[in-house]
């Protein structure tokens, strides 16, 4: 199994992290990771990206153009990467303040409001999460209790307590992910 | 009396301190760095410090301090010797960690080295040689240069408006927090000489206290570099070197 | 997955590149670490900091205000014998130069690490391998050379720490990590080196009986210094640095191969580059294109005699870099135009795609 995924957004919404907790999760049912972010002042409110490769072999190349799977949370990440996803493979996009909207028809495209329905219920911490949530219901690479390993390995022991916040989180996601036709 | 019977210890009044190494010196005749040396091997003596000793030499004159002294040292880049000796003394703090600076090695190309290693205070001692000029390399204007004086870039005296003003790097750092004992003397007469004595040897207590870091000026002449006899140099340098760079303590804590 | 893949996850850890340097610098008894900050190499500063291994092993971990104080503080701390490194990024490296030099000079073990960007001047601070020549060819003034490592993965910037240090202590010269921003920033697994101990003053004073570390009685007063005003007293300086640097070259060359031994085309790259070539390699293979990737791991000492080999037997050769062309030129020198030797690279940060290399591989090489 690999699986070559590019997250991209702005900076501030937990691009980043969301890669984190992947290549953790990956880590955690003893696979293969890379996780190579796009590093500078990007992060501070720019675009921000991250690939990430789980893989049962080892990694070759940390640095892709093309994708398995693309999370997409703003309009000029859509724009840059829907392109690069491989015919057949998955986008997953958050419509929030898109114009415009995936056009392509030889990938599945998905949408899942997560900024929206945390602007509503107020769970904008775990944002990335309930987009995470809605990748693996889709896309299963990995299995939610080796996310969960993975959150606890690469959060620091005064989060914690919010295992169960992120947990939820998840499944929201998974229910709020709907396949676009 | 046989030469044999003057030479006894009962009537020794003087000997060559014995961390002086005995080659002769590079130094021309006149110059304060031989004094100075001198100073500083005597206080490592009394001191017992000689194993516990690792000295810093600069760029300029100064660099074959490294022949003199039997104590080892590292010769350091142009005006970075500050930078060498934080290292040193921050990875073996039990020993006596100093360093031996012209003024352009000190207060041009090392100012940054130099004013950090003193605002951090490292336990360090930097005995400072001012004597206005570039020495070594044939007497150009240095940062330490006063108004008017001559030197082979500054032909026709130094001025404000081309070299900017004579820097007082000395009044500077006395400044800083992290130094802890900044004082400014000569080796002109057998007075100052003692004087600067006390102070290097103070200089080097401070930093065995971890006190933080001392800096002694010792405000000198350079024959040559001044094309003076060594006797017009020190009259030259009361006249004129001393009303700039005035001797005495700047901080003492 | 097979089982024999498994790893024991309570020590396989996941993170940067440059944090797994300074994880293994604290494991490798390095004494003292000397830096000034500068994206992409920042977090090997801020991990040592937040690690505080003055608390632990006793390791002195200093922020300076310069490079150019950083890699002086280096220099004294590797005079007194003790284990010490700095690390920088380009712009940074090129301010080291003078004490790089004078560290060569004096013949003092210790680590710098570039962790490289995009230049010429302020650049980019995207991944770049154009210092290349600067690291292999001296960088700055007069003849000597750094060992140079160029790590491909964050197990590699692990490894390479305590490699470096290594072969530094061993020939008494400064080695250099030349890494780029890419395998700087990345994330990946790595298993970290074992604890040892620093060397205690004892163990300095023996194995570098030339440490300043003060002078006892019994013994001549060591003396670290660069000058020599007699140019045949210089002279034989030099003499010295070069016959180490050749032992260096004997014993010292290491490079991986992948896919070889068939190979009848070559591609040659370090670091990230050998990473996105190996893909690109991957997809000629399927293809069923014979093409093989020789990585050098030393990159002075140069796989000279390796790739002088392959010239022998394939067809023709490609380097692959995130430069205008250096490491071209050394490839070139060890084929001494047995065969063509092309090149690809992007410059000023931008880094060549899996796909770029495969079109440039099949256009260049196979169907030329």
């Amino acid at each position: 199994m690999k699986e070559e995924i590019i997250i991209a957004g702005f900076g501030g919404q937990g691009v980043l992290s969301m890669g984190k907790i992947l290549a953790y999760s990956g880590l955690m049912q003893g696979q293969e990771v890379s996780w190579m972010p796009s590093y500078g002042p990007e992060q501070r409110g720019g675009t921000a990206n991250v690939t990430v490769i789980l893989s049962d072999e080892r990694i070759s190349s940390p640095v892709l153009n093309s994708y398995d799977t693309a999370i997409i949370l703003n309009q000029p990440s859509l724009e840059k990467f829907e392109s690069q996803v491989k015919p057949g493979g998955t986008l997953i996009f958050d419509g929030n303040g898109f114009h415009k909207f995936p056009t392509r028809k030889d990938i599945n495209v998905y949408r899942i409001d997560a900024t929206e329905y945390s602007y509503a219920n107020n769970t904008s911490k775990t944002m990335n999460m309930i987009i995470l949530g809605g990748l693996l219901k889709v896309r299963p690479i990995v299995q939610i209790v080796n996310v969960l390993k993975g959150l606890k390995k690469s959060l620091p022991d005064r989060h914690h307590h919010l295992l169960g916040v992120n947990e939820k989180a998840l499944h929201i996601g998974m229910d709020l992910i709907k396949k676009m036709e | 009396m046989t030469t044999n019977d003057i030479i006894n210890p009962a009537n020794l009044v003087y000997a060559k301190a014995p961390i002086m190494n005995d080659v002769p010196m590079h130094y021309c005749p006149g110059c304060s760095h031989g004094v100075v040396h001198k100073l500083i091997a005597e206080i490592i003596g009394d001191m017992d410090m000689q194993e516990k000793t690792i000295a810093i030499a600069p760029v300029g004159c100064g660099v074959f301090a490294y022949k003199y002294l039997d104590v080892d040292w590292q010769q350091a880049a142009h005006g970075r010797a500050p930078a060498v000796a934080t290292a040193a003394k921050r990875l073996l703090p039990d020993r006596l960690v100093f360093t031996y600076q012209g003024d352009g090695d000190l207060a041009a190309i090392g100012t940054a080295e130099t004013i950090h290693a003193c605002n951090r205070g490292e336990n360090i001692a930097i005995i400072f040689i001012n004597n206005g000029i570039y020495g070594m390399t044939g007497g150009q204007m240095a940062p330490t240069t006063l108004g008017g004086m001559k030197s082979s870039t500054s032909p026709n005296g130094r001025t404000v408006p081309l070299n900017g003003h004579p820097l007082d790097i000395t009044k500077l750092l006395a400044q800083l927090d992290g130094t802890c004992y900044v004082t400014r003397q000569a080796v002109h007469t057998i007075a100052a000489v003692r004087k600067t004595k006390k102070a290097i040897q103070k200089a080097f207590e401070n930093s065995m206290a971890g006190k933080g870091t001392s800096i002694v000026e010792v405000v000198s002449t350079c024959s040559s570099g001044w094309k003076m006899t060594p006797e017009a140099s020190n009259d030259w340098m009361v006249e004129n070197m001393f009303p700039a760079y005035p001797l005495g303590d700047l901080k003492n804590e | 997955m097979s089982e024999s893949k498994k790893h024991n996850t309570e020590e396989v850890r996941l993170m940067k590149g440059n944090e797994a340097i300074a994880h293994a610098a604290i494991r490798c008894g390095c004494d003292g670490y000397f830096g000034y900050p500068i994206t992409p190499q920042s977090e090997i500063m801020e991990t040592m900091m937040e690690l505080e291994p003055w608390n632990t092993t006793g390791m002195v971990v200093l922020q300076a205000e310069s490079e150019t104080s950083s890699i002086n503080m280096v220099y004294g701390a590797a005079g007194c014998g003790k284990k010490s490194m700095t690390s920088s990024s380009s712009p940074g490296v090129s301010l080291m130069q003078e004490g790089i030099s004078y560290i060569a000079a004096g013949e003092l073990p210790c680590l710098i690490v570039n962790v490289m960007r995009g230049g010429p001047g302020l650049g980019t601070i995207q991944p770049s391998q154009a210092d290349y020549f600067q690291a292999v060819k001296g960088g700055g003034h007069g003849d000597y050379k750094l060992i140079t490592l160029a790590p491909a993965s964050v197990q590699e910037m692990a490894d390479h720490t305590v490699l470096a240090f290594e072969l530094a202590f061993k020939y008494r010269t400064p080695a250099m990590i030349l890494a780029d921003g890419i395998i700087g920033q990345m994330m990946e697994k790595v298993v970290l080196p074992p604890f040892q101990p620093r060397m205690t003053e004892a163990e300095i004073a023996e194995k570098c009986p030339w440490a300043t570390l003060g002078k006892p009685a019994w013994r001549k007063p060591n003396i670290i210094t660069t000058l020599s005003l007699d140019a045949h007293e210089m002279e034989e300086t030099n003499i010295r640095l070069q016959a180490k640097y050749r032992e260096i070259e004997n014993n010292e060359v290491l490079y991986e191969e992948f896919l070889c031994d068939d190979a009848e085309y070559l591609v040659i790259g370090f670091g990230t580059c050998a990473r996105v070539s190996q893909k690109a390699v991957e997809m000629c293979r399927a293809e069923g294109i014979k093409v093989g990737l020789l990585r050098p791991i030393t990159l002075f000492p140069f796989p000279t005699v390796a790739i002088s080999k392959h010239a022998d037997k394939v067809k023709s050769m490609l380097t692959v870099e995130m430069s205008a062309g250096q490491m071209v030129e050394d490839v070139r020198l060890a084929v001494n135009g047995r065969v063509p030797v092309e090149f690809y690279g992007r410059m000023g940060g931008v880094v060549p795609s899996p796909d770029e290399v495969y079109e440039v591989l099949k256009s260049k090489l196979v169907n030329k």
